[in-house]
């Protein structure tokens, strides 16, 4: 498997990530597939920097980087959405429409 | 064979009517995603997604939902009346992206070049030492907005 093998299961897994995340309810799945999508593009830029020659570690850094704002990102979310279903108490999005207003 | 297991994770995540099982099926995702790091040679790339995906945030993510399902974890409907859109998207989304992957010449070497970590480790500390600053404030200010959030109303009022 070369270079594009790795980044088609990387495409692959973006568009399930984008997929789950237009049309799932829940808002915690919700959270899951914005995981899977920064995770698609972890595995794009360290296969580019595997392949870009010996000695290249930008494409890891950034990688190990990305990953570090992905967890900042879950730990924000996941308190947002639990303070939300604990004042509507239902973790699907269509009862939080009000929010609009 | 990981790449089966990350698609099939993938899909599993966004098929499952149990989110339980969704997020279990998301473990075996990161899983796996692991082991192409390894494959291609970035091993501490793979440490990391071990770490923080399969430890950190899975455990975060699997407690997240205990703490909101009440009683029965199964929803009649989990999709959007939209699902036709959304699947549309995501083919357009693969099929383009798949295409150029696929058609451009990348002029990449012939096989993966493991990761040099002594490389790594100093310009982590060198040429990238302002983004790990930065990134580690971000981080404080996400510990602390997530106290701020996840906190109950009432224990202000307790406090004052």
């Amino acid at each position: 498997m070369g270079l594009a093998g790795y980044l088609v299961v990387s495409a692959l897994l973006f568009s399930i990530g984008a997929f789950g995340f237009l049309a799932r309810r829940n808002a915690i799945l919700m959270l899951i597939c914005i995981e899977l999508m920064l995770n698609s593009v972890n595995l794009s830029l360290v296969a580019f920097n595997a392949y870009a020659g010996p000695g290249e570690t930008a494409g890891a850094i950034f990688a190990l980087m990305v990953m570090a704002v992905a967890a900042a990102e879950a730990t924000v979310g996941l308190a947002l959405v639990i303070a939300i279903i604990r004042s509507r108490q239902t973790p699907e999005v269509d009862a939080y429409s009000d929010l609009k207003e | 064979m990981l790449a089966i297991g990350v698609v099939g994770g993938g899909l599993a995540v966004v098929t499952l009517r149990n989110i339980i099982h969704s997020a279990i099926a998301m473990m075996v995702c990161f899983g796996s995603l692991a082991g192409m790091y390894l494959l291609l040679g970035a091993g501490i790339v793979a440490a990391a997604q071990v770490l923080i995906y399969l430890g950190a945030i899975s455990v975060l993510i699997l407690f997240a939902i205990m703490l909101t399902q009440a009683g029965d974890a199964n929803v009649p409907a989990p999709f959007h009346r939209q699902v036709w859109l959304a699947a549309i998207v995501a083919l357009v989304t693969v099929g383009i992206i798949g295409w150029v992957a696929l058609t451009t010449d990348w002029g990449a070497a012939a096989s993966a070049t493991a990761l040099v970590l002594d490389k790594v480790a100093s310009l982590i500390f060198t040429d990238y030492a302002l983004p790990l600053e930065i990134l580690s404030l971000l981080l404080l200010a996400a510990i602390i907005g997530a106290i701020f959030l996840a906190r109950r109303p009432e224990e202000d009022e307790r406090a004052n």
